[in-house]
């Protein structure tokens, strides 16, 4: 089996297992409350950054505005769930299907459009496009409106729609004040829509593109002058990740009762890039424990007393610098290659005997 | 053969956050699985707390609980009715921490007035106070938390768009929710266990209007600047022009900004002078206004009306108070009011916080809910700590409407949609000696 392949089963097949026995102790009623709420924000939060993981670790560039493409995916799909649902009747699992794919496509769409202009850059340069763009998408849906009566929908910019029928009202997008999509997450489902996106990825990565994308990551000129046309394989690899964070975003938006757009904010995109750079670049794994990781702590934390309660981010933020330090520091990594250095030669030794044995 | 260890490492890591979480949920479920020692552990765990009162509290509903689980039906004795968890949610971390902490102060000091006083029906109350960073997602995690920490009704949440996503989950538990300062329409629009102890948005920029309209005669051109990302600023706004159309007053400007440009008002000042408003509507937070009032120093000389948002404000203008003289705010309680229930209320405060500043009105709410709900407990005569949530908010929602309760923020009624009617106060700021306090007008 090759390296790649074996390396993917693991990721995939420990996620797959993590997901069978929390299901499993989640229905019999083993889990707490707060550990089954942690389960389905950690499961969106990992689709995240396994799609941004895309874009930083195999694409090779820093984007700051992952949270955008999330609230495209949110407000999009929330959108049709609400207009599926209240207006045409459809059942609750089919507009759910319809909204998250219709988030996914929507965001890659997005992503498609901005990263025409984005991919012509590179570096600190796209960091800040993206940056702003992020800013962008977040401010749009703070200005639409979106209402729907008798008489079909109305929309509205900067403004809610006027001359609406106030019997058969319904507010679908209300600008900044958000929207409240029907409660349909589940951990179910984040669990299937999980393990397709980390099908999708891996897929990718291990693909001829993925590989293109590899090679432009690692030198820009030296890919362009194989004849791989870098431009392409950048835009495809960035809308595929959009497209993924359409999808979390549309698992998020129908996880709470209401939205605001301004959550899809700076700190969120940072937030998803602090669990990727954790997590270790290029490295779905890692993404996805650095995940559970980071986001458990805050909660766990308050499961213990008062008392740390009140300290709790102060006891993450060290958390995070000691793991960020333990990861990358020199003097850390020295050490660490010093034991496994120690792991090898034991290993050796052992495997040594054993030849020395059977000679015998 | 590299890829060992990162893989046996990772592998690792995985196990023991399973095991983590699996092992946090047995233990908190097994916590409240019936047996009495395991429920002494909670009110253990969590006696620190309220200090030492609590620790005796705890033991006596070691006993109870453990009675309960042996005897099997509730032959508890008055006054030994155990602890009845009341939980609650707000920031104290981030933007809006003053409130969160004025609520779990002025909650805290009810429930330790009432403990004193000897309980609720031979219950103790025990508050949890959870912080959530005003941000829905953490909102839900720690009401998911208190649940498992045994929970019997939430007093919260703080502010109104987690209070939205957690009154959707309370209302799936029917778990009973009183926000005390959750304003906007649909904090408690999820379902019949909800309710609120402040007006809510529009129905405040109703009464803002009304004011502006009776009180502030021939001053009819209003100029507001609202954040147009906060769903509490619109609501009053659109609660306010509607209002205003009606009373005759006429909005000549209304500029907005959002969350991310709230530091440069000068163009929306400009707008203000330009389009001449003889009154500064201001459906915003005291952050904001301390900084609009600071920029318009010298430029616009207007009377201003605010909110409840703008209670915070002279703290946060620190030595520049003396701008703030002559705001006008809509605010039900402040602690320089000199009604005596406030003026109680403020000394009480004060006697058990002699550190912290001067209480604000979310403390005041947060106060009030309190006793409310003990009034709401008596009348349904609750005296069991040990009964079912679900019960608990079935047996509450009724009493709720039933009672009338007269307390720090004013005679309160309740209807069962879970809106509160009580009479509206609007305070003026006055300065002197560069000491600024809210006065009845």
């Amino acid at each position: 089996m090759k390296k790649t392949t074996k390396n993917n089963l693991i990721t995939f097949g420990g996620t797959l297992i993590l997901c069978v026995v929390l299901g499993i102790l989640m229905q019999a009623g083993k889990l707490n409350s707060m550990t089954m709420g942690l389960m389905v924000t950690i499961g969106i939060y990992i689709i995240a950054s396994t799609s941004l993981n895309l874009t930083v670790g195999v694409l090779g560039e820093l984007s700051l505005g992952h949270a955008g493409f999330m609230c495209i995916g949110a407000f999009s799909s929330a959108t049709v769930s609400q207009i599926l649902i209240n207006n045409a009747g459809a059942p609750n699992w089919l507009a759910f299907t319809l909204a998250i794919l219709f988030g996914a496509l929507m965001a890659a769409i997005f992503g498609f459009l901005i990263g025409i202009p984005v991919m012509r850059l590179r570096g600190d340069y796209l960091a800040i496009v993206t940056l702003g763009f992020g800013e962008i998408l977040k401010s749009l849906f703070n200005n639409i409106y979106i209402t729907s009566d008798k008489n079909g929908l109305h929309f509205g910019f900067t403004n809610p729609p006027k001359n609406i029928d106030t019997a058969t009202k319904l507010e679908i997008l209300r600008g900044p004040k958000g929207t409240s999509a029907p409660d349909l997450t589940n951990f179910w489902v984040v669990a299937a829509v999980l393990l397709i996106c980390l099908i999708i990825l891996m897929t990718f990565i291990d693909s001829k593109s993925g590989r293109a994308c590899m090679a432009v990551r690692d030198n820009y000129i030296a890919a362009q002058s194989v004849g791989i046309n870098v431009t392409k394989f950048r835009l495809m690899a960035f809308t595929l990740s959009a497209a993924i964070a359409g999808a979390a975003g549309a698992l998020y938006m129908h996880s709470l009762a209401n939205m605001l757009p301004k959550k899809f904010d700076y700190n969120m995109s940072i937030l998803i890039l602090v669990y990727v750079v954790l997590g270790g670049l290029g490295s779905l794994r890692g993404s996805i424990i650095a995940t559970i990781v980071l986001y458990a702590i805050p909660g766990l934390l308050r499961g213990i007393n008062q008392e740390i309660v009140n300290y709790r981010m102060l006891i993450y933020a060290i958390i995070l610098i000691c793991l960020m330090l333990w990861k990358n520091a020199p003097v850390f990594i020295n050490m660490r290659e010093k034991i496994k250095a120690k792991f090898k030669n034991k290993k050796n030794e052992a495997a040594d005997l054993t030849s020395g044995g059977a000679e015998a | 053969m590299k890829n060992y260890l990162k893989r046996t490492v990772a592998a690792a890591a995985a196990a023991v956050m399973t095991l983590g979480l699996v092992g946090c949920g047995s233990n908190t479920s097994s916590t409240y699985g019936g047996t009495g020692s395991d429920i002494g552990g909670v009110g253990n765990a969590d006696s620190n707390a309220s200090g030492a009162a609590s620790d005796a509290d705890s033991t006596a509903a070691n006993g109870s609980a453990a009675s309960d689980a042996n005897g099997g039906t509730n032959s508890t004795p008055a006054g030994n009715g155990g602890t009845l968890v009341i939980g609650s949610i707000g920031p104290i971390t981030g933007g809006a921490a003053i409130y969160g902490e004025n609520v779990k102060k002025g909650a805290q000091l009810a429930v330790d007035e009432i403990n004193e006083a000897g309980g609720v029906n031979g219950m103790t109350l025990e508050l949890n106070f959870q912080d959530d960073e005003h941000d829905p997602e953490k909102s839900v995690t720690a009401y998911n938390a208190l649940k498992d920490k045994g929970m019997k009704l939430l007093i919260g949440t703080v502010t109104s768009g987690p209070c939205e996503a957690v009154s959707k989950e309370a209302t799936k538990d029917n778990m009973f929710l009183f926000t005390p300062s959750g304003s906007s329409v649909n904090s408690i629009t999820s379902g019949d266990n909800c309710f609120r102890m402040c007006f809510n948005d529009p129905q405040q920029g109703k009464l803002e209007a009304d004011f502006i309209a009776e009180k502030l005669d021939g001053k009819t051109k209003v100029g507001a600047i609202y954040d147009s990302s906060d769903s509490y600023s619109t609501g009053i706004l659109d609660g306010f022009k509607e209002e205003a159309a009606a009373k005759g007053l006429e909005v000549v400007a209304e500029e907005a900004f959002t969350s991310d440009s709230n530091k440069d008002f000068s163009v929306q000042i400009q707008k203000m002078i330009d389009n001449g408003a003889e009154v500064l509507f201001l459906p915003i937070y005291y952050t904001e206004t301390a900084l609009i009032l600071q920029q318009a120093e010298g430029k616009l000389d207007i009377p201003v009306v605010g909110g409840d948002g703008l209670d915070g404000l002279i703290d946060a203008l620190g030595d520049k108070v003396s701008l703030a003289d002559g705001v006008y705010a809509l605010t039900p309680y402040s602690a320089t009011a000199k009604d005596e229930k406030a003026v109680k209320f403020t000394e009480a405060f004060t006697a058990k916080y002699p550190d912290a500043d001067l209480p604000i009105q979310f403390a005041a709410d947060a106060y009030d809910c309190v006793y409310a709900v003990k009034a709401a407990l008596e009348k349904a005569e609750v005296n069991d700590a040990n009964i079912d949530a679900s019960e608990l908010c079935d047996k509450l929602k009724t009493a709720m409407t039933e009672i009338e309760y007269a307390g720090v923020t004013g005679d309160s009624k309740w209807s069962a949609d879970g809106e509160v009617t009580k009479n509206p106060k609007v305070m003026q700021i006055k300065v002197t000696d560069g000491k600024g306090e809210f006065t009845d007008i």
